[in-house]
């Protein structure tokens, strides 16, 4: 790999002088901030030949619930997608105090279908891009079989390993929302505040530089996170109303059954209009209530397996929906 | 004759998968090429993360002809019956041939199956083994649809002849076979051909990969015990690891790490737990204080830098790691020293679910906690002690700690127990009630333990007895056959004298009606079984339960049973029932129990067939005592003796309607050997009836024993069916006491042979 460097303009190195190779989407050197290795892969995974996707703007656990994930892995269509997503996990807050976990951080995810026979060498293409040198460290995959009992989907991988830390989870989908996936997605998910604090070095979350700290003004992840961190840790643990919570999770439930009730001819326009998404974006919503219902400590044991079932029941729907329209590989 | 070489590369194989897979991939190969009748001379399996290899030596290069001779229909049978014979036999009429036989001409087809060469079988062999590989899980992956455990790169198949080498010619799914294979990922990944297995594994070993796992793992202890040597330290031994460690990598570089001083305090299991669940890190330990002050970690390639980085990476995840335990352990310590104490953790079981008909972990203490206080005194334990072990017990499944490393469960419980200044016997009860978990598990020995296990272990066994969820076929899912096992070997190696059905009556007895609702209302035929137990009539039975129908009494653990069995069973009801079903279980746990120690199933069979068959130990003594009799001389024949005079009887018996129980008369006696059969029982029965009050199996079998020569000789000089009816009668009743005394040792009648 010997990159042809691009010269940095006055610009960029303003904003971080991240130095790309457009053609092969490398990079020379140690990124110096968490939006350097957030850039890297962007380029890299465009360089890849991915659809550089935003993030999905509802609130979801983890990438994998992007509908680019968890609909688009079903059906026959061919999908390459990589994109950041913020998730939310309400009961991993710890106030901003603890330096490695949060109940707000970003997942880096990809997904491939099918999933092309190079792809253990595209995503190690990844680390060495944004600065792993593959020379000096010890990268290795791990058995991790992953399972969504929320999304009613499971596949085979690994977890990743560089130096004994878990950098990223690859996963081979067999099976999502009961249906089984055919052709195969690959998919990756970096946890990227974990790999950048690798990478950069940094000890504690929230002193990781954000943008170069070289910058004008430099800003760290703590200057960004550390005060919504709190306020919502006392949010998710102690304020949150769990009467409307849960009327929300029941509101969710019956319109996601609701839009999957209707005919697919619309009335209005006589086509053919099945609401797969409008459908998911309320599995979502069920999905993240629950999260904050238990984060309030109010669902038991017993009754937690009967909420991932709910859930799971409106996935499955869903899923079956997707299956019928055109994204989905449904041919009139 | 040719040697094969076989190598599946795919992404990497789940470590715990890949010796049983190296293994099935030889089993599967070499049956398949020996059905098709290519031997061979040897074969060998090998497995790395990336790859499993077969190397077969000496095979045949083509089939054997075969040729088979079949017999078909008469040469006049109807034409039908000759046309399907041709068709199944694949020839046509003029190649049949005629022979002459008793019922007529017959036609024999002479059918030949020329020999195929090995290539062919080979790859039709592994592309069957390929596509039906027992993997514990495989997928599939891209667009295709072949399984395999991870996407499946290369085969490599290659024959070698001192002429050279071929390919064998294969495809599966559009991986075609080559010679090309390739070596370590990072270090070598350059892909090389291969012409033999020595030629491969030479080439492997220059592209940074052993093969065999066994020398990987031989490697990694190797260097790993010579690091902690140097340094006058020593490795913590687990063969688990080793082997789990030796399947992450192809080229082991062994590397030592220093755990952060801040660390060096946690309980060693804690840093040795979670070293090894979360990292795969060995524990280094000093063997002068016994403390855990290092880690070995095992990368998968040499650097430039030696390791450092890769060390300094490993060193820095541990840091994390720990530093999570250690807030752990410290917010656990200060509740366990709090001034409520454990009690913080057990009030929150109470909203901790252990099953939804059988209630929380609270309720579940609570039935513990009483039957352990009923069980200490019969273990020898402090009843108090006992009682407040079994609360304290599954106290810490709401600890940090427990919450994190599940597997410490119960050595936490100990520590925190401790901590929180309670008895020492109380805090050893919190770890070793768990005991013994397999059948080869330590057993606790210490009564407060001892107690809170059985009292535990119970518990499960009857709560699920009581909705009905019992173990079938090999579908076991509450580990109730574990359980079982477990009191079977709490009982015995603490030669307990417990009687388990009235104990299993009593956890029955703590279980609310409306648990067992659906459960009873299936034993519907109480009074036939209660009957069948006692050997009564149904009748009976039926009428003592009307008569009792309107009085209520506590049920006691008293020698009721003893003294009036039906009264006692009525009194419990239906529950007896499940007490007897329960009991059979633990008795087919003893079998399998027994069985392994070399006893005879007939001989645990005689003594079950005894009362008091719910008191393990005096059960297990007696067949103990009793297969050792059987491996004397005298013990096998005096057996024979018995079943003859058991014979004699009975025929006599059911042809003169009468049971012959009236004592022998000695002045009836006209032989020697029947005055000398007289002395011999009495004899016996001196000894017998004393020992047997006192338990001693072993003098009580060795006595009934020493009759052989007697009754040898009595059967050898006296008829017993003599022709004067007052000799019969006296023998038959002298055969009668031969009986008698036996049985009370054991029912003999149940042996085999």
């Amino acid at each position: 790999m010997t990159p042809a460097r691009l010269k940095p303009k006055q610009s960029e190195t303003h904003l971080g002088a991240f130095r790309m190779d457009q053609t092969t989407g490398t990079n020379a050197g140690k990124p110096r901030s968490f939006q350097e290795i957030i850039l890297r892969l962007q380029n890299y995974w465009a360089a890849k030949g991915c659809a550089i996707l935003q993030p999905y703007d509802m609130e979801v656990g983890a990438g994998t619930f992007h509908p680019a994930t968890t609909l688009r892995s079903l059906g026959t269509q061919p999908w390459a997608a990589a994109y950041v997503q913020p998730s939310r996990r309400p009961t991993d807050g710890r106030y901003g105090e603890n330096p490695n976990r949060l109940q707000h951080y970003y997942q880096y995810q990809v997904l491939m279908k099918p999933s092309p026979p190079d792809m253990q060498a595209l995503y190690l293409g990844s680390l060495q891009a944004i600065g792993i040198d593959m020379g000096l460290h010890d990268v290795r995959f791990v058995e991790d079989d992953w399972e969504s009992p929320t999304l009613g989907a499971w596949g085979l991988g690994w977890e990743v390993w560089c130096d004994g830390m878990e950098v990223s989870q690859f996963t081979y989908f067999q099976q999502v929302g009961g249906h089984d996936c055919h052709p195969v997605s690959g998919e990756l998910t970096y946890g990227l505040e974990r790999l950048a604090m690798y990478v950069l070095g940094i000890d504690h979350v929230m002193d990781m530089p954000f943008n170069d700290p070289h910058s004008p003004i430099p800003l760290t992840y703590g200057d960004i996170f550390r005060q919504t961190e709190e306020e919502y840790s006392r949010w998710n643990f102690d304020v949150a109303d769990t009467a409307i919570l849960l009327q929300h999770f029941i509101d969710a439930e019956t319109e996601c059954a609701r839009i999957l009730d209707q005919a697919a001819e619309d009335p209005k326009t006589g086509k053919r209009i099945v609401m797969a998404h409008p459908a998911y974006d309320q599995c979502i919503k069920a999905s993240h209530l629950f999260n904050l219902l238990d984060a309030r400590g109010v669902i038991s044991v017993t009754e937690r397996q009967a909420y991932i079932g709910r859930v799971r029941t409106l996935a499955k729907r869903c899923a079956d929906a997707f299956v019928t329209t055109p994204a989905g590989g449904w041919a009139a | 004759m040719p040697d094969l070489l076989i190598e599946l590369f795919s992404e990497e194989i789940p470590a715990r998968m890949q010796t049983r897979a190296a293994e099935d991939l030889k089993s599967r190969v070499t049956n398949g090429l020996v059905e098709a009748g290519l031997t061979y001379a040897g074969a060998a399996a090998f497995s790395t993360p990336r790859r499993l290899t077969l190397a077969i030596q000496g095979l045949l290069d083509k089939s054997p002809t075969l040729r088979e001779e079949r017999k078909g229909p008469r040469v006049d049978a109807p034409e039908k019956a000759i046309e399907g014979f041709l068709r199944g036999a694949g020839l046509t009429r003029d190649q049949l041939i005629e022979r002459d036989e008793k019922k007529g001409r017959v036609f024999y087809a002479l059918i030949e199956k020329p020999g195929r060469p090995a290539a062919e079988i080979i790859a039709e062999v592994l592309e069957d083994t390929i596509r039906n590989f027992p993997w514990p899980k495989s997928m599939r992956w891209g667009a295709g649809s072949l399984r395999w455990v991870r996407p499946l790169h290369r085969i490599l198949c290659v024959m070698t002849t001192e002429a050279g080498s071929e390919i064998v010619a294969m495809d599966v799914d559009g991986i075609t076979a080559s010679n090309v294979t390739e070596g370590h990922r990072f270090m070598a990944p350059a892909p090389f051909a291969v012409h033999s297995f020595e030629d491969y594994a030479a080439k492997l070993k220059r592209a940074h990969v052993i093969l065999s796992a066994e020398e990987r793992a031989e490697a990694i202890w190797h260097d790993a015990t010579n690091m902690a040597f140097a340094s006058g330290l020593e490795v913590v031994q687990d063969k688990g690891l080793l082997a789990e460690v030796a399947g992450l990598v192809e080229c082991p570089v062994v590397l030592m790490g220093q755990i952060g001083a801040a660390f060096l305090d946690l309980p060693p299991e804690v840093l040795q737990t979670s070293m090894k669940e979360h990292q795969k890190f060995f524990s280094v330990k000093n063997p002068k204080t016994g403390r855990i002050e290092r880690f070995i970690t095992v990368a998968n390639r040499e650097t430039a830098d030696h390791g450092a980085t890769i060390l300094a990476g490993n060193q820095k995840v541990l840091s994390a790691r720990l530093s999570d335990a250690k807030f752990f352990w410290e917010n656990d310590l200060r509740v366990a020293k709090s001034e409520a104490g454990l009690s913080v953790w057990t009030d929150q079981l109470s909203n901790v679910t252990f099953h939804n008909k059988l209630g929380s972990q609270k309720d579940r203490i609570e039935r513990i906690a009483a039957l352990a206080r009923e069980l200490a005194p019969m273990v020898g334990a402090d009843a108090d002690h006992a009682e407040q072990a079994a609360r304290v017990a599954k106290a810490d499944l709401q600890s940090q700690m427990v919450g994190e490393f599940p597997e410490l469960q119960g050595l936490m419980g100990r520590y925190y127990a401790a901590a929180a200044g309670l008895p020492s016997d109380v805090a050893a009860a919190c770890q070793e009630h768990y005991s013994p978990l397999g059948p080869s598990d330590d057993v606790p020995t210490a009564p407060v333990s001892v107690a809170v296990a059985l009292a535990d272990k119970l518990d499960t066994l009857t709560g699920f007895w009581a909705i009905d969820e019992k173990p079938t076929g090999s579908k076991d899912p509450f580990a109730l056959r574990r359980a079982a096992l477990g009191v079977v070997r709490l009982i015995l190696n603490n030669d307990l004298k417990v009687s388990l059905l009235e104990t299993v009556w009593r956890a029955f007895s703590d279980l609310p009606d409306a648990l067992l609702e659906t459960t009873l209302e299936k034993i519907a035929d109480f009074e036939d079984q209660v009957a069948n137990y006692l050997d009564m009539d149904v009748n009976e039975v039926f009428d003592a339960r009307l008569s009792r129908e309107d009085k209520s009494g506590e049920l006691t653990l008293t020698n009721a049973m003893a003294e009036n069995p039906l009264s006692q069973l009525i009194e419990i009801g239906p529950r007896a029932l499940l007490g007897f079903d329960l009991l059979n279980f633990f008795h087919d746990r003893l079998k399998v129990y027994l069985r392994d120690e070399g006893i005879r199933h007939d001989v645990i069979d005689a003594c079950l067939a005894m009362p008091g068959n719910d008191n393990l130990s005096l059960l297990v003594a007696r067949a103990r005592a009793l297969s050792d009799t059987l491996k004397t001389e005298d013990g096998t024949n005096l057996v024979q003796g018995f079943k003859r005079a058991n014979n004699i009887l009975s025929q006599a018996e059911e042809k003169d309607g009468v049971e012959y129980s009236f004592g022998a008369d000695p002045k009836y006696a006209s032989d020697p050997a029947e005055h000398a059969l007289f002395d011999a029982l009495d004899l016996a029965e001196a000894k017998i009836t004393p020992a047997m009050t006192s338990e001693d199996f072993a003098t009580a079998m060795q006595a009934m024993a020493a009759m052989r020569p007697a009754v040898d000789a009595f059967f050898d000089a006296v008829q017993v069916n003599a022709d004067s009816d007052v000799l019969r009668r006296n023998r038959l009743n002298l055969l009668s006491r031969i009986r008698t005394i036996c049985l009370q040792v054991a029912d003999l009648t149940k042996l085999d042979g």
